[in-house]
């Protein structure tokens, strides 16, 4: 268990942060101007952490394979961001909001990084509305507050219907003005492919430029991965289609353990497939569950209109089965029952895949005008999409891959096993255990990146002050570099006749059907079985065309698809091994007699956190032993 | 002042007002035009308080520079965007997304400018370089000009190009209207909608009284 | 989820020729490529037209065309793509990825080429370089506070009106649509946005005036032409940004020049 130092501080739960900042070592502002800290990812987390550190001082370089930070996909964040402030005076406080992070994650996250999430998101948001982001307000001319995600107090602040683009923004021209300074050094359109690890600790990156294929090698004192998650591995999500897990990855095979790769969110509100060409799917916010009711027909295969489906013919099965949060469920707890439904042939539209979301009862109750004032941008949205008004007929919603609460193990110091690799934002598997509560993915990113990485790396850099700048050309870069080179020439080398996408979407099904929203043992490991097989096939028959001197988006498809492969085979490993359901991961094997999940907490109560063996060798599992001594572990209930 | 002028919307700014300065002169020569039709006299009276009066003596030179400000700076601009396409689209339709006319100021302002020079060497050269005859007024001699005015417009041609340079007139101003108070920023939401319907009613005025004055002086000869 | 039990024959039904500007990178010249593409569905979206269109040509041995996109839901600001004359095609204010085969019909010619501008140059096909707007920015589009120094989030109080103004400015995604259907390639819709959004809240008023000149300056220096009013970026915005916001940059930049 040396390897899981978790470095949580001595105290009292509401004093450990500030315990910890108080006892954390500092770096002078003198020498942080001669410390290098690479950034790698620019989305709301790692635009913020740049920004931060370049203000404290250190030199930054940040990376991004976009042609802008500014297309980060934090900028799908539609519904909110939490905080703590209670300015609905409705008793929230941080350590309520804990308690619901913590049970909304099903009791699998870690106690004291939860609380100062909480406790952090307060700065946050004063930080955002400072930096300019535009919340909407009330007409007292201060920031509104809704309810969002199966919490009883009203805690998200919004920008309409896009609150992620907005906090990213922010960032990004926090950021921005860093770069105009000299402070930050951007990279755009820079895959990260290897890490370079010197004598134990993370000293720096390989790159490719998307651009010219350029292979480049990057030295700093600390590596920052703030990459997002790779929902993309479902090939259809919700998610950005250049999403990848690349980094991550590479972090991985140079020994960063991964913790709960199986914990993966089901979003319950997206537009449903609409054709075998999908590219990918497309979220409606969760917000609109607050106004929405979701039912399918009662009668099984029910084909007919929804107008002409009468009110007593039409199940509301989420008021039916939880009287006490209705529509109001949290994720997983919605997105199975939709599943349940569906599957049982109850499901609406031509395919019955797909489940009614319906306004009339709000528009009858609030006046069309409210509505359309809440969600205007949502509805005109899903009608460009569908060509369906959802103020004449209701939405058709199905559940789609979102986001993965799983990622790198980080200790209380975003550091990851390997001294020197921070990872932050979506990247890490901190804060959200086994599911993640509705608009609690910007608050991680902000509180990350502002507030808390700024801190503790300075506990790291402290002991690196005496460390000159490193030169990229040792053994160590050199080795990392042939190993981008070459495994870029051998996707290029194979020149078979699949396309990248075609495997991209059989690993997809595999994994949306058999380590989704639902798993079981016969399924994952026949699921294991395919993988296995399909990278084989991969290795030998995918077409690359092109070189790798140019820029490729074929080539950029074949380097994420190609780490998928392996990080499937661990999702299905670490869902095999949690033999209990728990928040997002639902095992059949482990469940009620009324079918709801069913959590074993003396065997479970634990981060699963795998580490690299080599190319094709099975993981080792590391256990972090989760102690709650705050809240008291309870049955998820919603009914 | 410097920087102001280096950068477009400075530029711009010039422009706007000169435009809109430009903008109040045609309603001014228009009204004073308009006199035309009420008979040699009141036309020549007229005229004549426009040569003696003081504040429009002053005013003058100004006109000549908001005119010499706006043309040049207008053509400034409009040549440091033509290198800006550095490759330009093989498919164009913006007939759906901009008016013509907003399209195509630097066309019209060269039209309307070519018709300017015509203009000014038929009628301001004349009555200020040239011969004039005189009428008697009520003892006051001043100058003719109605008959230097009206003897151009039996000619059709003559007629047809006023027409023409009126039109041309009409269609700048459409755009430039409305686009001299968005320069200015002087324009929101509220404003943006009732601009643009008085910008279209100042051009039609514009067009139909610069029109009608030549026309009826035609017809006048055709049918009497 | 993936509906292979339906007859997908039957709605794949279009047929259409595609005029697409192929160019190898930035160095060389470049020119149009004529695709008849065959077995189009009508609920594609313009971009999983594309996809197919690249799945085609990868299996028969040729390069795909390469384009930008992202989140393919009309927010990351990545897809860009002139369409038959115009910025993402026929429909008024949306994103290429936003754009539907529904639009076309049958048979249709579609003639597709990237955005083009001297600011913005080709990278490769219709892919092009808009860092141009991130140096724009970078000139001044930000509010200079340090994270840590922030004042309570209720401690100023911003009126509906204002605040859902200065989200109309802030709704901006930086796709470069405007600079696409301007006739002189200019970018004022853009800078005007952040000027705009910045300047209408209290928080970005001390910077506001200054803000606006460099910005205007940045983006002149870039080689983005001057602004006609010719309203066309506005009808072409995938957000709909209004151009009264360019009258309030017009405005700040005036107050700053009376001030100076």
């Amino acid at each position: 268990m040396s390897k899981l130092q978790s470095k949580i501080p001595e105290g009292i739960l509401a004093d450990k942060w500030q315990n910890h900042k108080d006892s954390v070592k500092l770096v002078n502002p003198v020498s942080r101007s001669s410390l290098d800290i690479i950034v790698v990812g620019t989305g709301l987390s790692g635009a913020s952490a740049a920004s931060t550190l370049a203000e404290l001082g250190y030199n930054v370089k940040a990376f991004c394979f976009h042609d802008s930070p500014r297309r980060a996909h934090s900028v799908a964040a539609q519904g909110g961001i939490n905080a703590a402030k209670n300015y609905k005076n409705d008793g929230d406080s941080v350590y309520r909001l804990f308690i619901d992070i913590i049970k909304g994650g099903d009791y699998r996250a870690r106690e004291a990084n939860v609380y100062r999430a909480a406790e952090i998101s307060n700065q946050s948001i004063d930080h955002l509305v400072a930096a300019g982001v535009p919340f909407t307000r009330e007409y007292s001319g201060y920031p509104d507050n809704i309810s969002f995600g199966g919490v009883q107090v009203s805690r998200t602040f919004y920008a309409q219907g896009q609150t992620g683009q907005q906090c990213l923004l922010g960032a990004y021209s926090g950021l921005n003005r860093q770069i105009a300074q000299g402070r930050v050094i951007m990279y755009n359109r820079r895959d990260m492919l290897e890490l370079v690890v010197v004598d134990g600790q993370a000293r720096g990156i390989i790159t490719r430029n998307l651009v010219n294929g350029e292979i480049e090698r990057h030295s700093a004192h600390a590596v920052v991965l703030a990459t997002g998650g790779y929902g993309t591995i479902y090939y259809l999500s919700t998610l950005a289609v250049g999403s990848n897990a690349t980094a991550v990855w590479a972090a991985h095979r140079k020994g960063a353990l991964f913790s709960n790769p199986g914990f993966m969110q089901i979003h319950p509100t997206s537009i449903p497939q609409l054709n075998e060409y999908q590219g990918k799917l497309i979220l409606m916010s969760e917000s609109l569950r607050n106004d929405g009711r979701i039912w399918v027909p009662r009668t099984k295969g029910d084909k007919r209109h929804p107008d002409e489906i009468k009110e007593e013919e039409r199940d509301y099965y989420l008021e039916r089965r939880y009287p006490a949060f209705g529509n109001l469920v949290p994720r997983d707890v919605a997105s199975r029952a939709a599943k349940e439904r569906c599957d049982a042939g109850y499901g609406a539209g031509d395919s019955g895949q797909s489940v009614y979301l319906d306004f009339s009862k709000a528009i009858e109750k609030q006046g069309r005008k409210v509505i359309e004032k809440k969600y205007r941008n949502l509805f005109e949205m899903y009608e460009k999409i569908t060509g369906v008004n959802p103020f004449n007929e209701p939405m058709r919603i199905y559940p789609a891959g979102h986001y993965t609460m799983g990622g790198l193990w980080v200790d209380y110091n975003l550091m990851t096993t390997i001294p020197g690799l921070f990872a932050i934002g979506e990247s890490n598997f901190s804060d959200h255990g086994a599911n993640r509560l509705g608009a609690g993915s910007l608050m991680q990113c902000a509180g990350d990146g502002y507030f808390i990485l700024p801190v503790t790396i300075g506990d790291y850099l402290a002991g690196e002050i005496k460390t000159p700048r490193l030169h990229t050309d040792t053994r160590e870069f050199e080795k990392a570099e042939k190993a981008a080179r070459e495994k870029l020439l051998r996707l290029v080398a194979v020149n078979g006749r699949q396309t990248v996408t075609s495997f991209h979407k059989r690993l997809g099904r595999i994994m949306w059907d058999m380590c989704g929203m639902v798993r079981n043992e016969e399924n994952l490991k026949k699921a294991m079985k395919m993988i296995k097989e399909l990278k084989e096939m991969f290795w030998r028959d995918v077409r690359v065309p092109g070189t790798v001197n140019e820029l490729n988006q074929e080539l950029e498809k074949a380097v994420k698809v190609a780490d998928f492969f392996d990080l499937g085979f661990l999702m299905c490993q670490d869902a095999l091994d949690r033999k209990e359901s728990c928040g997002a991961h639902f095992r059949e094997e482990s469940q009620t007699s009324d079918g709801e999940a069913q959590r074993i907490d003396s065997d479970f109560s634990y981060v699963a956190c795998w580490e690299y063996r080599g190319d094709g060798e099975k993981h080792d599992l590391n256990k972090e032993e989760l102690r709650f001594e705050n809240v008291k572990m309870q049955k998820r209930s919603y009914k | 002042m410097d920087s102001f002028l280096k950068s477009s919307v400075g530029k711009k700014l010039v422009v706007s007002i000169s435009g809109l300065f430009l903008i109040m002169f045609l309603a001014i020569h228009l009204t004073i035009n308009l006199f035309l039709l009420a008979g040699p006299q009141a036309y020549n009276m007229a005229v004549h308080f426009m040569d003696t009066n003081l504040a429009v003596r002053i005013t003058k030179p100004v006109l000549a520079v908001g005119f010499l400000l706006h043309i040049s700076y207008s053509a400034i601009l409009a040549i440091s965007n033509i290198g800006n396409c550095r490759q330009k689209y093989a498919v164009v339709d913006q007939s759906k997304t901009s008016s013509w006319s907003s399209r195509n100021m630097f066309l019209l302002g060269s039209l309307i400018f070519i018709f300017l020079v015509l203009h000014l060497s038929n009628y301001w050269y004349k009555m200020n370089f040239g011969e004039m005859n005189y009428v008697d007024y009520e003892g006051i001699k001043i100058q003719d000009a109605f008959s230097l005015v009206t003897a151009k417009f039996v000619v059709w041609w003559y007629v047809l190009i006023y027409v023409a340079g009126a039109v041309l007139l009409g269609l700048h101003l459409l755009h430039g209207f409305q686009s001299a108070f968005q320069t200015l920023g002087l324009y929101n939401k509220i404003w943006r909608r009732r601009l643009s319907i008085i910008g279209i009613a100042y051009s039609l005025i514009i067009t139909a009284g610069f029109s009608v004055i030549p026309v009826f002086f035609l017809l006048d000869a055709v049918l009497c | 989820m993936f509906m292979d039990f339906l007859d997908w024959t039957q709605l794949f039904n279009m047929e259409i020729n595609l005029r697409i500007w192929r160019q190898k990178d930035a160095d060389n010249q470049g020119g149009f490529v004529d695709y008849y593409l065959r077995n189009v569905a009508e609920e594609m979206s313009f971009l999983e037209m594309l996809d197919f269109l690249n799945r085609t040509l990868i299996e028969n041995g040729d390069e795909p065309v390469a384009f930008e996109h992202d989140c393919r839901e009309g927010i990351c600001g990545s897809c860009s793509m002139y369409i038959n004359g115009r910025p993402n095609g026929p429909v008024d204010n949306v994103t290429t990825c936003e754009l539907r085969m529904t639009s076309f019909r049958n048979g249709d010619s579609i003639v597709i080429e990237p955005w083009r501008a001297k600011s913005f140059p080709v990278i490769k096909d219709l892919v092009v370089d808009r860092s141009a707007f991130d140096k724009i920015i970078q000139a001044g589009g930000f509010i200079s506070v340090n994270a840590g120094t922030a004042p309570g989030a209720n401690s100023i109080s911003i009126s509906k009106r204002i605040s859902e103004e200065a989200f109309d400015a802030a709704e901006c995604i930086g796709c470069g649509a405007c600079v696409a259907a301007c006739k002189n390639s200019s970018a004022m819709l853009f800078v005007s946005a952040k000027v705009s959004h910045l300047a209408l809240l209290p928080q970005g008023q001390s910077e506001a005036r200054n803000r606006a000149r460099s910005m205007v300056e940045k983006m002149e220096e870039l080689g983005f032409g001057s602004c006609s009013n010719t309203g066309a970026c506005e009808i072409e915005c995938p957000r709909g940004i209004s151009l009264t916001h360019i009258a309030r940059l017009n405005r700040e930049f005036l107050k700053d020049s009376l001030k100076s």
